[in-house]
């Protein structure tokens, strides 16, 4: 990874005017993805995980902070150079049904990609290079005639990948694409994006509010927090070393199968929910729910900093929280206050 | 099984549509004992949810019900009339979908609506509905009720509008309680909220959960027992324990080990090829046996019954003592691979 990066964000921030008030959707947000790299992205809804996702493909206008792609500042194209680069960035989303048009075969589907990045020579060669893409992500070339509703939905959401690829990209990010899919069928479409990752070299953002799936298929990991980044650090340092009390509780929130029903250990919540952008909380925004809150906690604000080599984390006690760890007091319910309330 | 609450046996269930009928249900048989969960597992289309509304008559317009019985506190569900049903529904079974904004009246206070089942089932009058609809909202975890109690659903996020709805299920305290995927849309962290308070509730008015779901963290957690469900037949049927320990149908197994937990690596997943497919016919084989790696000519010719494999433990398959005998194989083989 000594290379340069294909990918720099540089403290992106995203604002949206809400009812006359400003909501923080993405604030400050910095990360570098190497080639051929995935950086995952985790966090519960309203985390800014999926508008930071647009932002970077600038199909949303960063409000503050820039984003280097290739080493060209996308927010300095102009709308046809954006139109041209577009064909090395792509986005496959959660719902395929809804990214696709009804009254347009599949096979069309794919080819408009082709035809309006101008790419993929002639009408036949680009019918031909359809059939091609349908058969690496799995689909029968009969695919070609159907319509996205005669699919599953892992059939749509290969068809989505499948026109992601057309246009040959370099960076695809990939938003929730197998939360809306039986679990099945989750792991193919899992074992697909790995594979073309390794064929195609492509880099991937890969966005969920599963932090298993997004362990298993990235790099590099941000923990996502009111549109901060709460956490950041390898797919490995994450799991083995959790630092921040909130990706602990996000660990602990995807039930693992017991591996005996003797073992089974009663479930713990935990408490409240992610707090309305538009008021985020005074002083570190996951203080209401953080069973480590100190006074300090509810006025100053912790800013991302080093906690280990290469891993960190924005909380005052990252140290602290990273030796409970995620099955020790810090990850939940040792305050009987917020048990009380759970 | 005299003492069981609820005892389906054999049900069926078609759908009429436009290029022929589907098969959803085909003979699935399930029981629920007095205060315990049952978790129903399977993927879509695979009768999960279709058989637990076809015992509380909600399949209707081009669905029918065309075969078994259901017998509930000694009446067969299946057999009253329309009127008779509705008072059950909603007073002796409660119910909880995954999308609470489609099962809550948007028009409606949320108060009011938790009240309307209790007067609409005479459980108690206005009086008594009220109080009970504010002890209900501080059970369910919805903070300050008397203010709530006027707030309309589209106030509400996600996670309160599950908590609210759940009052509206368990506010004339029923023998039991259907969840059909109730955590399915909600963010992580709240679905084990949700979780927790149904087994708090459970413990309290002490009922019984039939809860559906798809994923196997949330089944193998919560239930005391589990049945898998594919193509409207009852694939496997066994206690948690014997669930974790030693399942024993190709396809649970291969569900499995598609769950993906927290430190789950890429090369201990094994995705089951294929698609679950809709049944266009009733089954004239096994209808896994096309997706299945241990499947002979006999799969291929005749439906494996549901058969007990040991106390408790029933699996419809034909070849279930080898699949459990190389599962076992498999797992010593993945334990002696890690130790070195």
């Amino acid at each position: 990874m000594s290379d340069e990066p294909i990918l720099k964000a540089e403290a992106v921030s995203k604002y949206f005017k809400v009812q006359g008030r400003t909501l923080r959707a993405v604030e400050r947000v910095s990360f570098e993805l190497g080639a051929g790299q995935t950086l995952g992205l985790v966090g519960e809804s309203g985390s800014g995980k999926s508008t930071l996702g647009r932002v970077v493909l600038r199909l949303l206008e960063a409000d503050e902070g820039k984003v280097v792609f290739q080493g060209q500042d996308l927010a300095k194209l102009s709308g046809r150079e954006l139109r041209l680069r577009r064909r090395d960035m792509q986005i496959i989303f959660q719902d395929p049904l809804a990214s696709l048009n009804p009254r347009m075969t599949v096979g069309a589907a794919i080819e408009d990609a082709m035809v309006v990045q101008k790419i993929g020579g002639s009408a036949a060669e680009r019918r031909q290079r359809t059939r091609e893409l349908l058969e690496r992500v799995g689909l029968p070339v009969s695919a070609a005639e159907a319509y996205p509703f005669e699919l599953s939905g892992g059939q749509q959401q290969r068809v989505g990948i499948a026109r992601a690829l057309s246009v040959g990209p370099k960076l695809v990010v990939c938003d929730e694409p197998i939360s809306a899919l039986d679990v099945s069928v989750q792991v193919q479409i899992i074992e697909l994006l790995r594979e073309l990752q390794k064929e195609l070299g492509i880099t991937y953002i890969f966005i969920s509010h599963n932090l298993g799936v997004v362990q298993l298929l990235s790099d590099t990991v941000l923990v996502l927090y009111l549109g901060e980044v709460v956490e950041r650090a390898s797919a490995e340092g994450l799991f083995q070393r959790p630092a921040h009390p909130y990706t602990q509780a996000l660990m602990r929130s995807v039930l693992k199968v017991p591996e005996a029903a003797e073992k089974r250990v009663p479930l713990v919540a935990l408490p409240g929910e992610i707090p309305s952008p538009l008021s985020p909380p005074a002083g570190c925004p996951y203080h209401p729910r953080c069973p480590l809150a100190a006074d300090r906690c509810r006025v100053e604000k912790p800013e991302l900093r080093m906690v280990s080599d290469g891993h960190m984390a924005a909380c005052h006690f990252a140290e602290e929280a990273a030796i409970g760890g995620v099955n020790g007091a810090a990850a939940f319910g040792a305050s009987p206050e917020l048990a009380a309330s759970s | 099984m005299a003492d069981e609450l609820l005892c389906v046996e054999d049900l069926h269930t078609e759908f009429w549509r436009g290029d022929g009928t589907v098969y959803a249900v085909n003979g699935a048989s399930f029981s629920v004992a007095p205060g315990e969960t049952l978790g129903i597992v399977g993927e879509s289309g695979s009768g999960k949810s279709v058989s637990v509304l076809s015992i509380v008559g909600l399949v209707r317009g081009n669905g029918q019900v065309t075969g078994g019985t259901a017998k509930f506190m000694g009446k067969d569900l299946l057999k009253l009339r329309r009127r008779q049903l509705e008072d059950i529904r909603g007073r002796d079974i409660g119910m909880i979908f995954q999308d609470p904004m489609s099962s809550l009246n948007p028009t409606m206070r949320i108060g009011d609506q938790i009240m309307e089942g209790m007067l609409s089932h005479q459980y108690t009058n206005r009086k008594g509905a009220f109080n009970r609809t504010l002890q209900l909202l501080d059970e369910v975890g919805i903070p300050e009720g008397r203010a709530r109690f006027r707030s309309y659903p589209h106030e509400f996020s996600g996670g309160m509008r599950q908590r609210a709805m759940i009052a509206m299920a368990v506010a004339c305290e029923p023998q039991l309680l259907i969840a059909d995927e109730p955590t399915t849309a909600l963010d992580v962290t709240v679905q084990t909220q949700i979780l927790v308070l149904l087994q708090e509730l459970q413990q309290k008015q002490r009922m019984s959960i039939v809860l559906i779901t798809h994923d196997f963290g949330v089944a193998t957690n919560v239930c005391d027992r589990i049945i898998v469900m594919y193509a409207g037949k009852v694939m496997e049927s066994a206690s948690v324990a014997e669930f974790i320990a030693r399942p024993a149908h190709p396809y649970t197994i291969g569900l499995k080990r598609s769950v993906i937990e927290v430190g789950t690596q890429a090369h201990q997943l094994k995705a089951v090829p294929g698609v679950a497919t809709t049944l266009m016919a009733p089954p004239h084989n096994c209808p896994f046996a096309d997706r299945c790696q241990f499947v002979t000519d006999r799969c291929r010719a005749e439906v494996p019954e549901l058969r007990p494999l040991s106390e408790g433990h029933y699996v419809a398959c034909h070849r279930a003592e080898e699949v459990l005998a190389e599962a076992g194989a498999t797992a010593v083989e993945g334990a002696t691979a890690d130790v070195r």
